[in-house]
């Protein structure tokens, strides 16, 4: 145990780790705080696997020819990777998780509005994720994440009936947390606390919930679909019992690509709260960054057909898809240019979470600015299915969505856990991950616009020598990149479990920020706050000042706000 | 705006772990109670036109017959919106909510069908199992 100058501010008496303990206290517990710890936790545990899976479709593709793997085994390798990266990586990371413990105290409210359900969500998210990790594991299913009939149909191929009912469960436990956070930020702002003084963190969480509520019962339909399909033999996507295989299409993407933007957007949230705070600026543009939440979540509905361009899909629906599409970069752009600007004459503070924010600003510019040429009708049809679509998407989703996410979890960490982690350690990790990141994903671009299609095991038979040569310098690369990365987390697993027995007290301000969940002690009590805090603006940066004692920021007293931005 | 306890809050009583408030304005914890005429009323209604959809069955209208049958579940699913679940008498946020979701759904098929009928022409007719058997025969 660290030793304690008396300056240094204490844990409180009682927080909500020490409030009750015992295994019981935690499994049954209806703190949304302890609820996002267990799926944070759940989470981390899910990223590693998925991780080993990535790793080990890397060290497959290091040489030509078969290196590690059978093909067979390569397609279940993808597979489990990609399904639980999604399903349960990316998708429950920053709202169940992240957002579980922030949200109701950036409201200044003692929980969720229906903290059962919370417990139900996340009980739900175990059964599906224990469900399709054993049925990946005992049989394996090698149809990708996206379960493309008639493939998945095939009668060999039982596997995805059970995988395909975890994903129905994992739906419902998403859906509740959706419902939770909507009902929560309608119902549980405090006085004071208009729709326009809300944290962006919570617009970006509330627009992220409606797409959970809207779009994913229809996943849970489409599943069941192709269950009923494979089970009783009803012609739904079969085209020999007289179904359709695009509207199986049609029915997934209608669902997941709206799930794109419940991955990307709270992320988004997450970056809005890290610049800002880190350059101790007042957010630029809160308006024009908080609808663009609501406008991404809106467009987002109306451009799932761009993932079906060389399916079989009507060149009119084609071009509508296509032309929708170019719309969405209207508000990733607002939101972009808005971190910008908000950094601009800043005082920035270049320490971990805002090495992540910039991380996310740079990696989230280029994986959007990659996806015109998919979006575009004639380029697509040369890049479609190749290894550009599978860089495009891992700027998006990992690059973006899941950096930011462990800027959050670092930004938030003092607050959770009530220590701070080393700082150098922490600039280190953050600056490892970025190279690692741009080291195995950048070379992606190279060897998708030479042609080099996604899935694949090998890249020798029917390719020229020269292009074979060519894959396996940028294939090469790539692995070398992913070990990289993985160092990188392993890096930022070690010093972050080493602060939890070994770092510093955390005061309850660290970073300087101004929104609500920084007015309470860290770790926070059971109930969050005695009384209810008074609500300010929450990027008003005036009303901190640096108190020396607790080695941590603190709101003025009798702080009167200048006139309003 | 102001210190005051957590528990005296409007929002906040339905906050408490666990604890879960019906708001709902000027009525209390019970929340609306609609006019039982009304109730009973839409019973009735859904039950005529329980009767309607059975008896429409019986007469030969072509294609119309699905536009009638489902335009009679549409009409019931409106009755039991508004006066099962009190959307009549409800905030109209809840409305747009509704409408909302129905506006999504119609989104999803329109653009759906949309498609399915205009690819339709491109489809070659035939069994995909013998186009498969017959490829795979080429194949060897």
């Amino acid at each position: 145990m660290t030793t304690l100058t008396p300056s240094r501010p204490a844990f409180a008496p009682s927080n909500y780790l020490t409030h009750s303990r015992g295994v019981l206290s935690w499994a049954m517990t209806l703190d949304h705080k302890r609820i996002g710890i267990m799926y944070l936790l759940g989470v981390l545990g899910s990223f590693l696997l998925g991780g080993i899976f990535a790793l080990l479709v890397r060290t497959e593709l290091i040489w030509p020819g078969q290196t590690i793997m059978t093909a067979d085994q390569y397609n279940r390798a993808f597979t489990l990777h990609g399904a639980i990266m999604v399903f349960l990586v990316i998708i429950p990371s920053v709202p169940a998780a992240l957002g579980n413990f922030v949200l109701p105290i950036m409201l200044g409210a003692k929980d969720v509005a229906f903290p059962r359900l919370n417990l139900g969500s996340f009980y739900l998210w175990v059964l599906g994720a224990v469900l399709a990790v054993l049925a990946m594991l005992s049989g394996g299913i090698d149809t990708g994440w996206t379960f493309y009939t008639p493939y998945s149909i095939e009668a060999d191929r039982q596997g995805v009936i059970w995988v395909a009912s975890a994903v129905f469960i994992l739906g419902f436990s998403s859906i509740f947390t959706g419902i939770n956070f909507i009902v929560t930020i309608h119902r549980l702002r405090p006085q004071g606390m208009t729709w326009f003084r809300m944290p962006l963190f919570l617009w970006a969480l509330y627009a992220t919930a409606v797409i959970q509520v809207l779009a994913t019962p229809v996943l849970g339909i489409t599943v069941l679909l192709l269950m009923v399909e494979k089970v009783m033999g009803i012609g739904i996507f079969d085209p020999s019992l007289g179904g359709d295989p695009v509207l199986f299409q049609h029915f997934f993407w209608f669902y997941s690509h709206p799930a794109v933007y419940i991955m990307i957007l709270p992320a988004m949230g997450i970056v809005s709260e890290l610049i800002s705070v880190h350059s101790h600026r007042h957010i630029f543009g809160y308006r024009f960054i908080a609808f663009s939440s609501v406008a991404i979540a809106i467009f987002g509905f109306l451009v799932w057909g761009h993932h079906m361009f060389a399916s079989g899909q009507s060149p009119l629906m084609n071009a509508l898809f296509s032309m929708i599409t170019f719309s969405v970069s209207i508000p990733s752009a607002i939101k972009v240019f808005n971190w910008l600007a908000t950094m601009y004459r800043g005082r920035i503070s270049l320490n971990t979470p805002m090495l992540y924010g910039l991380s996310f600003i740079f990696i989230f510019t280029i994986g959007g600015l990659t996806g015109i040429p998919l979006g575009t009708l004639a380029t697509d049809i040369h890049l479609h299915d190749t290894y550009f679509v599978v860089a495009h998407f891992h700027y998006v989703m990992m690059g973006s969505a899941l950096i930011a996410m462990i800027g959050g979890m670092h930004h938030w960490w003092p607050k959770m856990t009530g220590r701070m982690y080393s700082e150098t350690a922490g600039r280190i990790g953050a600056i490892g991950v970025f190279l690692g990141f741009n080291f195995t994903f950048f070379p992606q671009f190279m060897l998708g616009s030479l042609g080099m299609p996604r899935r694949y095991f090998d890249y020798q038979a029917g390719f020229s020598q020269d292009l074979t040569e060519l894959f396996h310098v940028y294939h090469f690369l790539s692995t070398l990149g992913s070990y990289f990365m993985a160092l990188a987390f392993f890096w930022t697993a070690g010093y972050l479990l080493h602060s939890l027995f070994r770092g510093e007290r955390a005061p309850a301000n660290p970073w300087g920020g101004a929104s609500l969940e920084w007015k309470c002690s860290s770790p926070p009590p059971h109930d969050n706050f005695a009384e209810q805090p008074a609500v300010g603006d929450c990027y008003d940066y005036d009303q901190i000042e640096w108190d020396e004692a607790a080695k941590g920021y603190r709101f003025r007293e009798n702080y009167t706000p200048a006139a309003a931005h | 705006m102001g210190h005051r306890p957590a528990s005296q809050t409007a929002g906040q009583e339905a906050a408490g772990h666990g604890a879960e408030a019906h708001a709902h304005g000027g009525h209390g914890a019970v929340g609306h109670v609609a006019p039982l005429r009304a109730l009973i009323g839409t019973g009735a209604a859904l039950l005529v036109l329980t009767w309607l959809t059975v008896a429409v069955t019986r007469v030969d209208l072509g294609e119309l017959n699905i536009f009638v049958a489902l335009g009679v579940a549409t009409v019931k699913a409106g009755l039991v919106m508004l006066f099962f679940m009190h959307l009549r008498w409800d905030r109209p946020f809840n409305a747009i909510v509704c409408i909302g979701s129905i506006a999504f759904v119609a989104l999803m098929i329109a653009f759906t069908i949309l498609d399915t009928a205009e690819y339709q022409d491109t489809i070659n007719p035939g069994d995909a199992k013998a186009v498969r058997e017959t490829i795979e025969s080429l194949g060897n």
